[in-house]
């Protein structure tokens, strides 16, 4: 598998542990930004396979984010990956277009599965 | 301070060293402080805005507090490591942030987190705000977790 993955973190710790388990899913092509502003960058270098998005960052937060690249690109696979793990902010996540949800904290385990899944689902969708 | 937001963080705390780091945290009786607290070496803070507003503290001295961001970042880590106050910081977060699923009826954002670094440093909070104190022990040592916070409204009903 030689997927492009934007993680979106502003904790270099965070995106460390992410970066972990990518691994273990043999996913090494991996690109950080850390905020929305610097996504939107890498973004307009080149179009990932998957993004990875926290919620609350500096300079644009990752619902600003969300919202900014659906504007454009509806099929872009998007996990938020975020401490928020009210209903509310579940809701408000899925209408701006996130595909999947992972709270924060999780376990390799779990971010694995996520991943996985959401690529299976957005195969099935084309 | 109603008893659902000491139950919110403590189950916090558990969840999140258990989730992340498979440690068992010990969590000591809950007290609550009147003065203006002395901190301990690493303060990692987040505010608290919205309908909770405050701020929580996780209070280290610094050999805990390597042993702690360490084994969460899964890499050696000092006070000089420029990973060290980002994992603080992100533990801070993610304490606050699971917390705040559990304020039912409250609606309240989390700031980004601060780390503050330095022997016997003072974390100043409102002297009329009151101030609960959770001691904690773990295989990596004994820490702190402070909160201090007031509500703003009466809490929504669910339901008709």
């Amino acid at each position: 598998m030689n997927m492009k993955i934007l993680l979106v973190d502003d904790s270099r710790t965070i995106r460390n542990i992410q970066k972990n388990t990518l691994k273990t899913l043999g996913l090494t092509d991996v690109t950080e930004a850390a905020d929305g502003l610097e996504a939107l960058s890498c973004l307009a270098n080149q179009r990932p396979d998957l993004m990875l998005v926290d919620w609350n960052m500096p300079n644009m937060d990752g619902i600003t984010l969300i919202k900014k690249v659906r504007e454009t690109d509806k099929s872009l696979p998007i996990i938020m990956v975020t401490t928020e793990a009210e209903k509310s902010r579940v809701l408000e996540a899925v209408k701006a277009g996130v595909n999947n949800y992972v709270v924060k904290p999780f376990t390799a385990e779990t971010l694995s599965e996520k991943i996985q899944q959401t690529m299976a689902k957005c195969a099935a969708a084309t | 301070m109603d008893v659902k937001f000491v139950n919110a963080f403590v189950g916090s705390i558990l969840n999140v060293f258990k989730t992340m780091m498979s440690i068992d945290v010990k969590v000591g009786k809950p007290s609550l402080k009147e003065a203006e607290l002395v901190t301990a070496e690493v303060s990692g803070i987040i505010g608290l805005s919205g309908e909770v507003q405050g701020s929580v503290i996780l209070s280290f001295d610094m050999p805990v507090a390597c042993a702690v961001a360490s084994t969460f970042a899964g890499a050696e880590l000092n006070p000089d490591s420029a990973d060290f106050t980002d994992a603080i910081g992100e533990l801070a977060n993610m304490v606050a942030g699971n917390a705040k699923k559990d304020f039912h009826g409250y609606d309240a954002s989390i700031s980004l987190p601060s780390v503050i670094i330095g022997k016997g440093h003072r974390v100043s909070q409102s002297k009329v705000w009151p101030f609960l104190v959770i001691p904690c022990e773990t295989k990596l040592g004994k820490f702190n977790v402070e909160v201090a916070l007031i509500t703003k409204k009466a809490p929504a009903t669910v339901g008709v």
